[in-house]
């Protein structure tokens, strides 16, 4: 297990770097937000119509 | 030196028709497949088969371990008299027990894959198309997916070229700490458990659909006990030089990110073992049950524990993997995995394996089970349901759906790594680095004459004389490189045997 030490890089650099893209992870986070609601309306619509008789249906026998 | 990682990928869709009273899934692939072939030939100028596959070769049940299979093994049965046929862009595609299956061409790296991948996604669309034509009033739905969450799993199998002189012993230890621990960025994400021993409660959602089938640690089974570690041993190439490992625990991703990640990190890791640097790597203890842990664990916080006793998250397994990736880049070079896609395996993979450190939710363009989650996280908080919800089930489903106006996978927004219209034409153009490109371009000038084919041969009939098998037992041989000019400069099967020397 020579390796071991290298399983996580320095903790300071680590460090530095979610210092550094805190800003940057709000933003993207509110962009994601955005992004599902979108998403969530475009869903209402695709969604298949029964979905308890969709579930049950889906039966996939005999695979490898 | 590592050998060049010649990959394949294996596809088991899942299959539903609607609009039929009564219909069964052998037959619906049956008419899949030959809707797609007989629509196919001659609208393209390319034509595509039909041409049947060559059985001579096919030896499932041969077993990698020394002294082969324990005795009670069941090989398992290849079936012949369903409908196959090859493709112009060198694929596979065929009725596999009850599904439809497409067997991409042989690609030299994990950038070709994740292309061939989606021109068979391509394929079934059309395929798809071409039976709703045939038979209106009914339509064929196709998934990709790898479980009816009902405890049937069907799989997207991967296949490595590997060196034959490596003893399996060691292939099987790098494989399986691979395998268990690469969950973590190929997982497709599946609601709730199908494992008798969990509640949903327990397990109401986890990165992959294809752990929990899992109940060997090595075998040669596929549909039964399936084992981590497949010894099926078909080279489908010189035996006397190669394996290929088949490797059945791979979940099929919609997101092409994550296909590359799983075959590029896959080859990377097997040709480390071929440059003894896996010797000191971990080998995670009780693999089966770590295999499931791993993707019941959705915080990426559970340990498992090593043979030497030490501790460590899949994520730290995956660390280790990669220091000892960037070490051997350092000093032998990318070549066996492609060097400009190595580079970009590696970068990705560090990418990936920091951003699930600090927050996998800021991989939902990534990775398909991140993405999933989030769609349904954002689904229970708009509807104020919880995971019981029936709904969250038929999303996940239908996240996996193919129909572009149905598939929610293709909503989510995930990033590309190929476009569609260089897809569309890797649906009928083979890749040009390895022997696929042979195939393909003879089954494109010589159809009329090619009367089976299969990985490694194709059979010709060239009138009164016997028919001629041509082998084809090198993979990276049958290049552009090696035989482009010589396919452009025959006019007939006959100039081309001659200038082969076959």
């Amino acid at each position: 297990m020579a390796d071991r030490e290298q399983v996580r890089k320095p903790t300071s650099r680590q460090e530095e770097k979610e210092i550094a893209e805190v800003p940057s992870t709000n933003e993207q986070g509110e962009a994601l937000k955005a992004d599902i609601d979108d998403l969530l309306d475009e869903i209402d619509e695709v969604l298949e119509t029964n979905a308890e008789d969709f579930v049950k249906s889906y039966i996939q026998k005999g695979g490898e | 030196m590592a050998i060049s990682k010649i990959v394949g990928i294996e596809t088991e869709y899942g299959i539903i028709v609607r609009g039929a009273a009564d219909w069964n899934p052998v037959s619906a692939s049956s008419q899949l497949i030959n809707a797609y072939v007989a629509t196919n030939v001659g609208s393209h100028e390319d034509r595509v088969g039909p041409v049947a596959w060559d059985f001579a070769d096919e030896m499932p049940g041969s077993d990698a371990r020394v002294g082969g299979a324990p005795e009670t093994a069941l090989p398992p049965e290849v079936e012949t008299h369903l409908v196959n046929a090859v493709l112009t862009n060198g694929a596979r595609f065929y009725v596999d027990h009850a599904h439809p299956e497409l067997s991409t061409p042989e690609c030299r790296d994990a950038l070709s894959i994740v292309l061939y991948d989606r021109a068979a996604e391509l394929i079934v669309l059309d395929a798809m198309a071409a039976a709703a034509r045939n038979t209106p009033g009914q339509e064929i739905i196709i998934y990709k997916d790898n479980t009816d969450r009902k405890g049937n799993s069907y799989g997207c199998h991967e296949n490595y070229l590997l060196d034959r002189e490596r003893p399996f012993g060691q292939v099987v230890a790098a494989a399986t700490t691979h395998f268990v621990s690469r969950q973590i960025f190929t997982g497709s994400g599946k609601v709730g458990t199908e494992l008798a021993a969990y509640s949903r409660d327990d397990v109401p959602y986890q990165l992959s659909q294809r752990a929990e089938h899992f109940e060997e640690e090595v075998g040669l089974e596929t549909t039964l006990k399936r084992p981590i570690v497949n010894t099926r041993d078909e080279p489908h190439a010189d035996s006397s030089k190669y394996r290929r490992l088949h490797v059945i625990t791979g979940d099929a991703n919609m997101s092409q990110v994550a296909t590359f990640l799983k075959v590029g990190t896959s080859a990377i890791v097997f040709a480390m073992l071929e440059d003894d640097f896996m010797v000191d790597a971990p080998v995670i203890a009780d693999p089966v049950r770590a295999m499931h842990r791993v993707s019941h664990d959705v915080d990426l916080v559970d340990t498992l524990t090593t043979d030497e006793g030490v501790t460590m998250t899949a994520l730290e397994v995956q660390w280790d993997l990669l220091a000892r990736a960037n070490r051997w880049a350092k000093e032998r070079g990318l070549e066996a995995v492609g060097e400009t896609t190595g580079k970009l395996i590696l970068e990705r993979w560090e990418e990936i394996l920091s951003g699930l450190e600090t927050d996998p939710m800021t991989l939902a363009g990534q990775l398909d089970w991140v993405a999933k989650k989030r769609l349904l996280e954002g689904f229970m908080a708009r509807h104020d349901c919880d995971w019981d919800d029936t709904r969250l089930r038929a999303l996940d489903l239908q996240y996996h759906d193919l129909r572009p106006q149905k598939s929610l996978a293709s909503r989510v927004g995930l990033e590309t790594l190929v476009s569609d219209e260089d897809a569309r034409v890797a649906t009928t153009e083979p890749p040009t680095d390895t022997r696929a490109y042979f195939r393909g371009r003879c089954l494109q000038k010589f159809a009329d004459q090619v009367v089976a084919a299969n990985w490694d041969s194709i059979v010709f009939d060239v009138g009164d004389d016997p028919l001629r098998r041509v082998p084809m037992l090198e993979p990276s041989r049958g290049t552009v490189e090696h035989v482009g000019t010589l396919l452009d400069n025959s006019e007939t099967v006959i100039e081309l045997l001659e200038a082969l020397g076959a």
